[in-house]
Parts: C-alpha cells; sequence; structure tokens
C-alpha cells in the first residue's frame, strides 16, 4: 500500500512525575515555597522515566512490533504516539490518522447506552450523520448486542463489553493503528471472528504499531522489532534475528525461511 | 466462520498531521493551546452530546427529570420570596422577580465554577485513551449547565406570569451579557480544570469562595438596600458585575456603562489568566491523570 502515512520519533523522553500527597496540594506547595523549600522540592521530584532517548523512523508499509518485560515502556511509547502524552524531550511528528487501541474500555462510559457510546465516538471521529448510522449498524452486527444496544454498558456481560469495545475500535480504518495486546485476548468463540476482522484493518493500514508479549504475532504480522527495556531502545532489527537475542534461542515453532 | 468488513468505514479525510515537540518556548505552547481551541470548536457536536447525555444521565430514571431542579428552584424563591419581602418591608412585585432572577442566574454561574473545578479530572479517562482537545470539556459544561439554566428559566416566567409584570422587548439586551457569560465560562472551564487537575485541594477552597461570595454579592439582598453613598461595597466583586449585564436587562433596566466595563475588564483578566495556565499546563494535563 502507498500512501504518505509517517511517524518520525527523535530522542524522545517521557518522564513521570509522581505526585505524592503533598505536592497534589496548593497549601503544601505554598507554604514550601514561603519556608524556601520549592527549589529544593523540584529537584527532588521523584520521577520516573518511562521513555528515554528514543529515535525511528517508520514509513508506509512498515509493521513495527514492540517487545520488553513489564514497565519496559511500550504502552507509554503507543500512548505518545497516539499524542496522548507529551514528549518531556525530543520529538514526535505523526502524519496520517491514528487510532490507537490500547484498552478494552477506550474511553467508553459506562452509564451510557452501547448506541450512545457508538454515537460519542462517531462523532469524536467527525463522521457525518449517515457515517455514525453505518458506524452503529456496523458495530451492532460485529457485537452481536441485539437490545443491549438501549441498555447501559455498565449492565453488559464482560464478553459483551470486551465485544462492543472490539467492534467500536475496529470500525474505522485509520492510517497508522497503534495496537496494544489485549487485542489479541478475549474468549475463543469470539477469537477467531476478532481475528478476521482485525487482520482485515492491520492489511488496510498503512503502518501498523503492534506492542506484544506473544512472539508468533510479531513474527507473523511485523518486518521490525524494536525491543525496550527500561525506556531505552535495546534492540532494532528484523523480527527473526530480534526475537532470536530476545528469547536467547530462534523462534521455536515457526523458524522464518532465511531471506525472506 | 467467515467474517469479512468489505466496506469499513474509512472517512475521506486529508491525513491530519501532528507535531509534539518538548519545547519551553512560549510561542509553540501559544500555537498548540491554540490549535486545542481551534480543534475543541470543530468538535462542538461532540461538546453537544456530551453535555445533553450528562443532564440525561443525571436524570436517568428520575420521573420529571431535570424538571425536579425547576421544581426546587421554584419553591426556594417563593418561599425565600415571600419571607424577604416581609422582613425587609419590601414590596412583592418588586423583590419576587430580582430574587428569582438573581437566584436562577447565580446557580448557573456558581454551577460552572463548582463543576469547572472537576471539568477535566472527571473525564480522565477520555483523557487518558484518546487525544482529545481539553477545549472540548469546557465547552461541555457550558452546554450541561446551559440546559439546567433552560430548565429553570420556567420559574422566572412563572413568577412573571403571576406577577404580571413583563420587561418587554427590553430582555434582548442581555443578549451582550449572554455572550460574554459563554465566554467567561469557557475560560473558567480551562482554568479551574487545569489548576484543580494539579492540586487536588483547589475545589474545596473554591467551594467556600463561592459561599462567601453568594452573601456579599447582592443576590439575596439588592443593591439599593446598600442605601446611598454605599456603592463602593460592589466595587472590586466580580460577581455583581458579571451577574448584572444579564440580570439589568432581564429586569427591564439598563446595565450602565460603568458595570459593563468593569465586567469586561473582569473577564479579560479571567481569560488572560485561563490562557497563561492553560498553555503553560496543556501539555502536562494527561500526566495529572
Amino acid at each position: 500500500m502507498q500512501g504518505n502515512a509517517r511517524i518520525d520519533v527523535a530522542g524522545l523522553s517521557v518522564f513521570f512525575p509522581l505526585y505524592h500527597g503533598n505536592s497534589r496540594s496548593l497549601k503544601k506547595t505554598v507554604f514550601a515555597a514561603a519556608a524556601g523549600k520549592l527549589a529544593q522540592d523540584r529537584n527532588r521530584r521523584v520521577v520516573v522515566q518511562a521513555l528515554r532517548d528514543i529515535s525511528f523512523t517508520l514509513r508506509a508499509g512498515d509493521r513495527l512490533g514492540l517487545i520488553g518485560g513489564n514497565g519496559a515502556g511500550k504502552t507509554t511509547l503507543l500512548r505518545t504516539l497516539a499524542g496522548i502524552y507529551e514528549p518531556v524531550m525530543g520529538r514526535i511528528a505523526v502524519t496520517g490518522s491514528v487510532h490507537a487501541l490500547l484498552d478494552p474500555q477506550l474511553g467508553m462510559n459506562p452509564d451510557l447506552s452501547g448506541r450512545e457510546n457508538i454515537l460519542l465516538r462517531g462523532l469524536y471521529n467527525g463522521l457525518s450523520r449517515p457515517e455514525i448510522a453505518r458506524l452503529e449498524e456496523d458495530v451492532r452486527a460485529f457485537a452481536e448486542l441485539g437490545d443491549f444496544m438501549e441498555l447501559p454498558v455498565r449492565i453488559y456481560s464482560a464478553g459483551m463489553v470486551v465485544r462492543l469495545g472490539f467492534a467500536l475500535a475496529t470500525a474505522i480504518q485509520p492510517q497508522i493503528l497503534l495496537m496494544d495486546e489485549w487485542f489479541m485476548a478475549g474468549d475463543a468463540e469470539f477469537r477467531d471472528k476478532a481475528r478476521a476482522r482485525l487482520e482485515g484493518m492491520v492489511r488496510g493500514a498503512e503502518i501498523l504499531v503492534l506492542s506484544t508479549h506473544m512472539m508468533d504475532v510479531i513474527a507473523d504480522w511485523c518486518d521490525r522489532v524494536l525491543w525496550l527495556d527500561q525506556g531505552r531502545i535495546r534492540d532494532d532489527g528484523r523480527p527473526v534475528e530480534v526475537l532470536h537475542r530476545y528469547l536467547g534461542h530462534p523462534l521455536p515453532e515457526k523458524p522464518e525461511p532465511v531471506g525472506a | 466462520m467467515s467474517i469479512t468488513v468489505p466496506d469499513r468505514l474509512r472517512p475521506e479525510r486529508a491525513s491530519p498531521r501532528l507535531e509534539l515537540q518538548a519545547g519551553h518556548s512560549g510561542a509553540v505552547r501559544a500555537r498548540m493551546l491554540g490549535q486545542d481551541l481551534v480543534q475543541g470548536a470543530r468538535l462542538w457536536r461532540l461538546a453537544l452530546t456530551l453535555g445533553w447525555l450528562d443532564i440525561k444521565l443525571r436524570y436517568r430514571g428520575s420521573l420529571l427529570g431535570p424538571f425536579w431542579l425547576t421544581l426546587s428552584t421554584g419553591a426556594m424563591v417563593g418561599t425565600l420570596g415571600v419571607l424577604y419581602a416581609t422582613l425587609w418591608q419590601l414590596p412583592v412585585t418588586e423583590y419576587l422577580p430580582f430574587l428569582a432572577l438573581s437566584q436562577v442566574l447565580w446557580t448557573f454561574i456558581a454551577s460552572v465554577i463548582s463543576e469547572g473545578c472537576t471539568g477535566f479530572t472527571s473525564a480522565d479517562s477520555i483523557i487518558r485513551s484518546v487525544r482529545m482537545p481539553f477545549f472540548v470539556h469546557a465547552q461541555r459544561l457550558i452546554v450541561r449547565n446551559a440546559l439546567v439554566l433552560g430548565h429553570n428559566i420556567l420559574v422566572i416566567v412563572a413568577v412573571y406570569a403571576v406577577l404580571r409584570v413583563w420587561p418587554g422587548w427590553w430582555v434582548v439586551f442581555a443578549l451582550p451579557g449572554l455572550a460574554l457569560w459563554v465566554v467567561d465560562g469557557l475560560a473558567i472551564g480551562m482554568l479551574l480544570g487545569a489548576v484543580c487537575a494539579r492540586f487536588r485541594d483547589i475545589p474545596p477552597i473554591v467551594g467556600s469562595l463561592m459561599q462567601i461570595a453568594f452573601f456579599v454579592t447582592p443576590i439575596i439582598w439588592t443593591p439599593k438596600q446598600l442605601g446611598p453613598g454605599r456603592n463602593w461595597m460592589l466595587l472590586g466583586n466580580p460577581f455583581f458585575d458579571v451577574l448584572e449585564v444579564v440580570r439589568a436587562p432581564l429586569l427591564g433596566l439598563a446595565a450602565g456603562s460603568h458595570v459593563w466595563i468593569a465586567a469586561l475588564v473582569f473577564s479579560g483578566a479571567l481569560c488572560a489568566a485561563s490562557w497563561l495556565f492553560m498553555s503553560f499546563a496543556r501539555s502536562r494535563i494527561a500526566f495529572w491523570m
């Protein structure tokens, strides 16, 4: 697929300030300033370095897999690419419509009905009225909600919430798809159906960035892998090589043909 | 099971470009905030729907819905109006419309301010899951409270009808005042939303300040009761001037140029404070959730 989608990340660092009880309070902050302690407090503010000095470029057609242990910064990187967190150092530039599949709820309001949540998502994406009607039909058919469409999401079963969240998240085709690994999960019956739909969306996207622990998915879908370790890039290259180094052994089940 | 999604929605839009740079230059920050406002304003249909659904949710399952609010405001205005008119020996036909109007308008101002404090923190699940202009949350706040105001207006209409006092076509002079309120409300939503996301002890402080403001502003008592030569007690009270630019025309009076000038000065200061704080805070709010 030829497209103009592009991601540039240069020297990106993201720190999370850890606000303990005191620094959330205006009173404490003012008193600390009055007592001349503010500067000291500033310097000692605890920050978690979620991402450190990350640089890479992706063009249309690239499929990037993110691997690394828990807390390596995979999800933070996805959120930064989605524009939710802004860089503390460095810069990112993302060209193309972005869709981030980060968590199943994805900002759904549990008190609103399925239909109302779909409406809000459509409006957020700037869809016209007929497009929203199509979105609603598409999601209703896929998620098999039936009459539950009119009832608050709060009373849905866990499976229904996942189906709705998944259907909604995969209804609009973006140029750039950012995906966290929960999308591979779900109950067994739903999984085949979901996989077919997801694969269609992945194929339709110009750029895919996927974070997962499932090595076979990475080997199947990605042509490049970033191995993140404590917020830094530890390794970057073709899946077969990086996964070998990451796992300490070649991929067991599906050895990739050499030179593929 | 073969599921194909032949015609997935693929909105034909120009490819958007998102550029985020860690920068501390004022110009960059101002430009990013400007983008937030413009993109947020383009999502007005979303803000409208969010505000409307807020009201729908709040009263879901209740028989009268938002009209409960109308009833309780009406009951309060009716009882207080007669009581205070007697206590202060004011003519009911004069005092009751004043009280009804003041009470309803003040409810709008006070709830914009108190709900403004939680405008961002209550939308934390949205803020952490998608990039959405913060201006949408400010618009949602105004839509929601304008809907409540719309329901409460019935109280004013009822009082006017019962007492047969109609300000007539003069009420159109309230429109510029209402426009100013919308601007102020949006600025409040951005400013308090951001400040209260950072400092979690602000909402109770704002709550107690608003309580004081309610008593020092002529809402229950009329400015006339101050007596001659004591109007200085209203000087520097932004709530009085901002309230008066809408209230006076609805009572069939002119707000007066000094009131308008003061209201514009206070509003300008508010907008400037809101702009300054938001241009500093905008990129950090997601981290504060």
